[in-house]
């Protein structure tokens, strides 16, 4: 889930790393108002979910509380790669000595929280480690083991930062850390990070991301914030008409989960997967094969025959989709039998022949005979635990080539 | 009284259709709810629901011996047995 700046400034203050004496308002007057209890240049900046907010005119920098006024309105109505802002944040322009970066990000390799700190802030950390790696620290830290300032202190230092900066620095990126593990997040980040004329460090912007799983367990911040449940997960893109309808097949029944994206895919392939990480390796699976995969899935959990049925029609209509792919990696619960059901019948349902329209069905799961038994009456090719996911979608994308040539 | 999926098909013996008592046990005893109580009282079967059975049996174990059969279409027509 992401957040807002203004939000996200307001976590970060919550942390007790300090920020400057913003405003946030969906109001031009109110903009002004700000201003005034500023009292001395300002800097306007929309509230939008989506970059480039500088290029597009979303921030604008006024000397009066007139001129904030008159940019707040401007920037109130000004729309950002289809994004209209949320508001506008009226933030004091500051004195500064020198911008830094200091982030925390989850690393999936690692499957541990990665700091990251460098002495050139107000950048893409990504270009500044591109361009300057020897101004980039970084420094995992455990999930479980206490988190202790000197591991902050250790990156801060690897970036080259000494003496009253490295002090002074410690303790922000210490508290961006703690931050990070107690409200689920996946990215915490502030850039950039001030150094005012008096040696203070200041957090000049905020991007923080909860992991979704997270947010029941973060009610208590997500309401101190005024997010509501009606928000959702305030997801990048806007679901296309494939992803809203398998999300409300999901929802309509309680058994077993699916979800469903086609975003970027183009390929004639359509894939019905899922199980523990299977989703992913099943997808690039069939890349690696040579395979061209129409969307991605998920389907878990123990669903019923109409959720399975709901999922495979959704993914069958999509456009230039000539076959389905049915696999998972080894399930314990879900039931082969209901899942080889639901396919099939999407199939009939849309008038295509299963065992034409089914390239493979690999589920090595619960009641896997009678699963078989069903598989076999229509002619659909299977296989079990003994073929690979690999194999299985090498499979499944020969089928396609063959059907093609 | 029977009635057919595209893989399941459950028959009752019509003898105990209007069975009141027995349509709420296998109305409750069914997970996936395939019977329910007509407005006679007696017991229906939900077509939608059919072809969700999960051949748990718990249906040939609330009513008399014989008098629900669970039929899989998909195995010539072999019974789900108690
Ligand atoms: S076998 Fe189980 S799921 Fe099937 S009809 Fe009987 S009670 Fe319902």
């Amino acid at each position: 889930m992401r957040f807002f700046e203004y939000e996200a400034r307001e976590i970060v203050k919550r942390a007790g790393i300090p920020v400057t004496d913003y405003g946030f308002t969906t109001d031009a007057t109110e903009a002004k108002e700000i201003a005034q209890r500023i009292g001395g240049p300002t800097v306007i900046k929309s509230q939008v979910l989506t970059g480039g907010r500088m290029k597009a005119g979303g921030v604008k920098f006024a000397d009066t509380p007139e001129e904030a006024q008159a940019h707040a309105k401007d920037i109130l109505a000004l729309e950002i790669n289809g994004h209209m802002p949320r508001g506008v944040l009226v933030d004091p322009k500051a004195q500064v000595e020198q911008e830094y970066y200091a982030g925390v990000v989850w690393d999936g390799t690692a499957k541990k929280p990665l700091m990251l700190f460098s002495d050139m802030g107000g950048i893409d950390i990504e270009q500044v480690a591109e361009e300057h790696p020897d101004h980039v620290g970084r420094g995992h830290f455990s999930t479980l083991e206490p988190f202790s300032d000197f591991q902050a202190k250790q990156v801060i230092a690897a970036a080259g930062v000494t003496g009253r900066a490295l002090q002074r620095a410690t303790p922000v990126l210490a508290r961006l850390a703690r931050l990070f593990l107690e409200n689920d997040m996946t990215l915490a980040e502030i850039n950039p990070l001030a150094e005012l004329k008096d040696g203070s460090f200041v957090a000049l912007d905020a991007h923080m991301e909860m992991e979704n799983e997270g947010m029941p367990r973060q009610k208590a911040l997500l309401g101190a914030l005024g997010i509501g449940a009606q928000e959702g997960t305030r997801e990048g893109h806007t679901p296309t008409a494939f992803e809203e309808a398998v999300k409300a097949i999901d929802a309509a029944d309680h058994r077993g989960v699916i979800q469903g994206k086609d975003t970027g895919f183009t390929g004639n392939i359509g894939l019905v997967i899922g199980a523990g990480g299977g989703s992913l390796t099943l997808t690039d699976a069939v890349r690696q094969q040579g395979g061209k995969p129409a969307n991605y899935s998920e389907i878990g959990g123990n669903p019923s025959v109409a959720k399975a049925c709901g999922l495979a029609k959704q993914v069958l209509r999509l456009e230039g989709v000539e076959k389905i792919a049915v696999m998972m990696s080894i399930v314990s619960n879900t039931r082969v039998d209901i899942v080889a059901r639901g396919v099939i019948k999407a199939c009939l349902e849309l008038g295509k022949d299963p065992g034409e329209t089914i390239a493979i069905f690999r589920i090595p799961g619960a009641w896997e005979e009678e699963g078989f038994k069903i598989l076999d009456s229509y002619g659909i090719e299977y296989c079990d635990r003994s073929v690979s996911l690999w194999e299985a979608a090498g499979r499944a994308v020969a089928k396609i080539e063959k059907a093609a040539a | 009284m029977r009635n057919d999926g595209l893989f399941i098909a459950v028959e009752i013996d019509d003898t105990i259709t209007a069975d009141a008592e027995l349509a709420k046990k296998l109305t409750e005893a069914c997970p996936v709810d395939i019977f329910a109580v007509a407005d006679t009282g007696g017991v229906e079967l939900v077509e939608g629901n059919i072809d969700e059975c999960v051949l748990c049996g718990l249906c040939l174990a609330a009513a008399p011996a014989g008098a629900v059969k669970i039929i899989k279409i998909y195995d010539e027509e072999a019974l789900l047995t108690r």
